[in-house]
């Protein structure tokens, strides 16, 4: 669904990440992990056509930089890390928004639009906050709002930049959830950042492991998350552990002085 | 699935509602037929209803030759000319406000004001008595002053459009041009009165001249800036996730700011410098209609038309045969109002 072949993204002749080569597979998860700065969100907007990008970059077999910016975006939905929430506008003119790519420049939504809309608020439990305006929501409601602005672009892939920024355990677990069930119901190809490392070994088939722009690591959950490769990258003391029902968990580690002296 | 099918409720949208369109005509409709009623000249109310019958009707006129004139050559032509300017002002306020995300952006935002002041000024200094050459120079400085700060803008953010960058440009070319233009003044003071009393806009001129000189622009520019309401509402997210819509925010900017800048010099051309029309009207029509531009642009053209007739109207009868400058009367009131709308929007985000 995804490839990358040697992709080089961000500033012309200053690349903030280079030479990544990934393939995702149609329906599959892959989550970009990484400490501040290794320019995940940066890949991510590569892909999305919104930074300059050398090497290819191939959705649904069709190489991005041959696309217009329409047809890239029946293909591609984004949402980014601080999406930008309008004031005053209801939350149905807002996921009506994910519709752009399939109208005319100058035409207004058909009937077919505004169906394809209800469905996704009726499916992201949205519906009795329809009418309300965006920034009257809760930091729960607004991620929901987002994701159901960019599933109402119908696109085969999905970017998301830290889906659960601002978001309290719970709310996270909720969101990846039902980022999961629509991937498995509609075999949608998920890409994102994420930066608890919990989150992506539970919920991503497939990480990516930057680090100073580059790839360190690539693979199953099991075999990028070791204490050897955190450690190095992340400068972190962490124990990568197993739940009762063997999931894995990264669990940060605390040296006291007596320990790390002696 | 039963969860999935749509519900009328939850399908609704902002559009622009009827009731608001024929409300919006009929208070403009009503302005316009008291702004004819009511002159200078008292001709008296129900002779100017029953003239305007006549005319419509093929009958016979109650007026005089000499007072049909008044009504027809120099009431009329003002009152439509008022709605024309208003129009343009309030719409492409509402434009910029949106290309630009920034409530406080108004027509003269990017140098159009300072570079129709600088070409009005000129003129009256150098040509005095060239008939037309003023408006004609206020024109071109308008849009000599938006093309510099637009080039400048793209050059100092290395060729993608920066808004920020452009309305930092937009304040160095304004106080650059004004700069030249009070320069100029100050060496030549027996005209400051003239350039002065243009400067606080009015449309204190005569027959339908005017009007023939800047609707070929103004209209023309309003349908496109009504065109472009949805894209606006798409650009209200930002410039990158416009972007991820397969928008292009650069382009969408690049056709906004030159409809408005045209339909601002043009209208600037005719009127002089009339302030507050574009920034109050835009968001008295976002507090009563909605804030989807594509509510905000059609009736904003409607509100700005209905203010700045009744804001002539003040003008030119307040202090009768005296005339007050238009600028003063729109400050006037648009400075009160525009501190009453930012309170309410400070109570309803607090």
């Amino acid at each position: 669904m995804l490839r990358l072949t040697s992709v080089a993204a961000g500033y012309r002749g200053d690349p903030v990440v280079r030479d990544v080569s990934v393939d995702v597979p149609a329906g599959g998860w892959l989550a970009i992990i990484g400490p501040n700065g290794a320019g995940k969100s940066t890949l991510l907007k590569a892909v999305a056509g919104l930074v300059h990008a050398t090497g290819t970059i191939e959705v649904a077999d069709r190489a991005t930089h041959e696309l217009s910016a329409r047809e890239r975006a029946r293909l591609i939905g984004y949402s980014p890390q601080t999406p930008t929430l309008p004031e005053g506008m209801s939350v149905t003119d807002y996921v009506l928004l994910g519709r752009t790519p399939h109208l005319g420049t100058l035409a207004r939504e058909s009937r077919t639009d505004l169906e394809v809309v209800a469905g996704v608020l009726a499916r992201l439990d949205l519906r009795g906050l329809a009418g309300r305006a965006l920034t009257t929501l809760s930091g729960g409601e607004r991620q929901r709002a987002v994701l159901a602005r960019v599933l109402a672009q119908q696109a085969g892939l999905l970017l998301l930049d830290e889906p659960t920024t601002g978001l309290d355990i719970g709310h996270a677990q909720a969101l990846l959830e039902l980022v999961d069930r629509l991937r498995t119901e509609d075999g949608t190809t998920v890409v994102s950042t994420l930066h608890d490392l919990t989150f992506a070994a539970q919920y991503a088939d497939r990480l990516l492991l930057l680090a100073e722009g580059g790839v360190v690591a690539s693979g199953k959950p099991a075999e990028v998350l070791t204490p050897e490769l955190l450690a190095k990258h992340y400068d972190a003391d962490v124990e990568v552990l197993e739940t009762s029902g063997g999931e894995i968990v990264i669990a940060p580690v605390r040296r006291r002085p007596a320990e790390l002296d002696g | 699935m039963a969860t999935a099918t749509a519900t009328p409720r939850a399908s609704r949208r902002s559009v622009l509602s009827p009731v608001v369109l024929v409300v919006a005509l009929l208070v403009l409709l009503l302005t316009v037929l008291v702004s004819v009623c009511l002159g200078a000249a008292d001709l008296g109310w129900t002779r100017v209803l029953h003239e305007i019958w006549a005319q419509l009707t093929g009958g016979t006129s109650p007026l005089t030759d000499n007072e049909a004139a008044i009504l027809w050559q120099l009431r009329v032509p003002r009152i439509v000319l008022a709605g024309v300017v208003g129009a343009a002002l309030a719409c492409a306020g509402a434009a910029y406000q949106g290309v630009f995300r920034n409530p406080l952006a108004d027509p003269y935002l990017l140098g159009a004001a300072a570079g129709a002041g600088l070409g009005a000024t000129m003129v009256t200094v150098f040509l005095a008595t060239l008939p037309g050459a003023v408006p004609g120079a206020a024109f071109v400085g308008a849009l000599v002053g938006v093309g510099l700060t637009w080039l400048l803008g793209r050059s100092a953010s290395a060729g993608s459009s920066n808004t920020a960058v452009l309305l930092l440009a937009g304040v160095a070319v304004t106080a650059f041009l004004t700069a030249i233009q009070t320069f100029v003044q100050q060496l030549n003071t027996d005209t400051i009165k003239q350039v002065y009393s243009w400067m606080l806009g009015g449309l204190n001129t005569t027959g339908w001249q005017d009007l023939r000189v800047a609707l070929p622009y103004i209209a023309p520019a309003l349908v496109v800036l009504c065109l472009c309401g949805r894209l606006l509402d798409v650009l209200a997210v930002g410039d990158e996730e416009a972007a991820s819509l397969g928008v292009r925010p650069d382009r969408v900017r690049l056709v906004v700011v030159l409809a408005a800048s045209l339909a601002t010099a043009a209208a600037v051309s005719v009127s002089g410098l009339i302030g507050f029309v574009g920034i109050v009207v835009p968001h008295v029509v976002r507090l009563l209609a909605g804030t989807s531009y594509r509510i905000v642009l059609p009736v904003t053209i409607l509100g700005g038309a209905t203010f700045m007739i009744i804001a002539d109207q003040i003008a030119r009868t307040a202090f009768a045969p005296a005339e007050l400058p238009l600028g003063v009367i729109t400050a006037f009131t648009g400075a009160p109002f525009f501190v009453f709308v930012l309170y309410t929007q400070r109570r309803r985000f607090a």
